[in-house]
């Protein structure tokens, strides 16, 4: 679905590569975290996925063509493939959860009786049933970020993209987003989800694949987010704070954390599914 | 469903911008209502040149039933006194000053005065035998014209020799020179216009990013993004354009019409009507000013 050969990507020549010779392939209908350090390449890898940018070396290719191939007026085309998450949701203010998922059907063409017909099911899938007359800021951020999801995969794309979709929420709810995205996955869309959130990377169990400094470090299925950059315990202690038993993590040594880590995680992404 | 959208997006866009479009809307009225008032003065030379005026430069009218000059102490012109100036006319010592030269009968007098005077009241007090019958000559040198003046004054039946250029050419310059003026105007508040809208279209865009970036990211089409900003600037100056168009009727109907036309009942003037014929120009220009600055500003500010 998505192939990297040889993909380099320079912004600024002084500086080093983005992506520096990145090739890396993910099936159709596949599940895979992109996990890495700020500045890693993980957002230069969507980027390129979305051609938002070109690669300066290196192919590219997305559902079978090169993006290098696409002309600019064909791009919307490509875009409407794919389906992004950010971690600020980006919903529209001023118009309510139906408007802002059925926003993505109406500026791409669709009849309002497909419209109709489609949102309110998007919204059953994502866990919105009930809340299409809800303006944004009425919403806890799981629930603007099931809207923003909802967007995403309005117009059924084969791939969806998920830029750290649960950084900016805790680890109940960032659990059961990951519910709607496991859900999305089975569904038979390809998701690539970028995250600094060990947790649930953890939880999870799928691929994994470890950027640093542009360069990919670690490709496993099932994999674990081991990682000692100093970022990820920062935000993690954060967390801690926001509401998790802190005794359970602060004393213990890293293996035994991490079993309590997966054990709170586990807890949580059940009550995340009720 | 897209383009109900899409005219939804203008419509939200022109609420939510609305002092930046009321502002393109007045940029283009003055700058339309000056192209169009150069655009009347023209219009009004042309009437006031009637019939004759490209054609030949001199005339000799002749005696009509109410002529007081000298030479019609005698009554009207007789068709011996006629056929005398036509013959004269066609001499050798005449000929070789003219190119050509045509008789205006009273009929057709009559005509072209109902012609050129069709918007003035005076055309239904005016019969044929007020009108004298003419020589219109065309000069192979306009200059010459006091040779023409001096042959002919003295003829019987000639009531007078006039050289229209003479009467008209400096009304004309002045009407031409304010025409230019005009233009210039018009040309400075074009640029005005254009400038205010890229801003206008700029700020539009930067207000909707937000809309716009989700437009991109869900793959809407070029057309989808840019048509709502193009378009509003395109019916601010359709607006203005329509107010120029009115205002000058207005002119026409109230000022002319009304007012000069009463003052000066024998000069011809342009009629309400045909200023409307102006209206397709300036909206016509409206829209190019404002299609092409708002998508030389699209361009730039609004990635797709």
């Amino acid at each position: 679905m998505i192939r990297f050969e040889n993909v380099t990507k320079v912004y600024d020549q002084k500086a080093r590569p983005a992506l520096d010779s990145v090739s890396l392939e993910i099936d159709r209908g596949e599940f895979a975290f992109l996990v890495g350090a700020s500045g890693s390449g993980k957002s230069t890898f969507l980027r390129l996925v979305l051609k938002e940018d070109r690669a300066t070396s290196g192919m590219v290719h997305v559902a079978g063509q090169n993006v290098a191939n696409i002309s600019s007026w064909r791009v919307p085309r490509l875009r409407r493939g794919i389906g992004v998450v950010f971690q600020d949701f980006r919903l529209l203010p001023q118009k309510n959860v139906f408007a802002n998922v059925a926003f993505a059907m109406q500026v791409i063409g669709k009849s309002r009786s497909v419209i109709r017909d489609t949102v309110p099911e998007v919204l059953k899938t994502v866990g919105l049933e009930g809340k299409e007359k809800r303006m944004p800021h009425e919403l806890s951020g799981g629930e603007q970020q099931r809207v923003a999801i909802a967007r995403a995969v309005v117009n059924r794309p084969g791939i969806l993209l998920a830029d750290e979709p649960t950084g900016n929420l805790d680890p109940t709810t960032s659990m059961g987003i990951m519910g709607v995205l496991d859900k999305i996955n089975q569904n038979g869309t390809t998701v690539v989800m970028a995250t600094h959130d060990d947790d649930i990377v953890n939880e999870m169990r799928k691929r994994v694949v470890e950027l640093k400094n542009g360069k990919v470090i670690r490709d496993e299925a099932r994999a674990l987010y081991t990682s000692m950059l100093p970022v990820v315990g920062q935000s993690r202690r954060l967390k801690d704070a926001s509401g998790r038993d802190e005794a359970a993590h602060s004393g213990g040594q890293a293996a035994g954390q991490q079993a309590a880590r997966e054990q709170a995680a586990r807890e949580q992404a059940g009550e995340g599914r009720l | 469903m897209r383009l109900q959208f899409i005219l939804g997006e203008i419509g939200g866009g022109l609420r939510r911008n609305l002092s930046m479009v009321v502002s393109v809307i007045l940029v283009t009225f003055v700058s339309l209502t000056f192209v169009g008032a150069a655009g009347m003065l023209q219009l009004q030379i042309n009437q006031m040149k009637g019939y004759w005026y490209d054609k030949v430069q001199v005339a000799i009218f002749l005696c009509g039933e109410g002529s007081t000059a000298a030479g019609c102490a005698s009554g009207p012109v007789t068709a011996e006194q006629q056929d005398n100036v036509r013959t004269l006319l066609e001499s050798p010592a005449v000929a070789q000053y003219v190119n050509d030269f045509q008789f205006e009968s009273r009929d057709d007098a009559y005509k072209h005065f109902k012609e050129q005077f069709s918007n003035s009241p005076i055309v239904d007090s005016v019969t044929p035998d007020q009108l004298p019958a003419s020589f219109r000559i065309n000069m192979k040198d306009p200059e010459k014209y006091q040779i023409i003046s001096e042959t002919f004054s003295s003829q019987p039946g000639v009531e007078t020799v006039i050289d229209q250029r003479q009467v008209l050419e400096r009304l004309f310059s002045v009407m031409n020179a304010a025409s230019l003026v005009a233009v210039i105007i018009a040309g400075v508040m074009t640029v005005c216009a254009i400038l205010l809208i890229a801003t206008t279209i700029r700020l539009s865009a930067f207000s909707r990013r937000r809309e716009t970036g989700i437009m991109r990211l869900v793959g809407a089409s070029k057309t989808v993004i840019q048509l709502p900003f193009i378009l509003e600037g395109v019916i601010a100056a359709v607006i203005g354009a329509a107010l120029a168009s009115g205002t000058l009727w207005a002119v026409a109907h109230f000022f002319l019409g009304e007012y000069l036309s009463k003052q000066y009942p024998d000069t011809a003037f342009i009629s309400p009507a045909q200023t409307l014929l102006l209206a397709p120009a300036l909206v016509g220009l409206g829209v190019v000013l404002a299609g092409t600055s708002s998508l030389l500003t699209l361009r730039r500010y609004l990635r797709v």
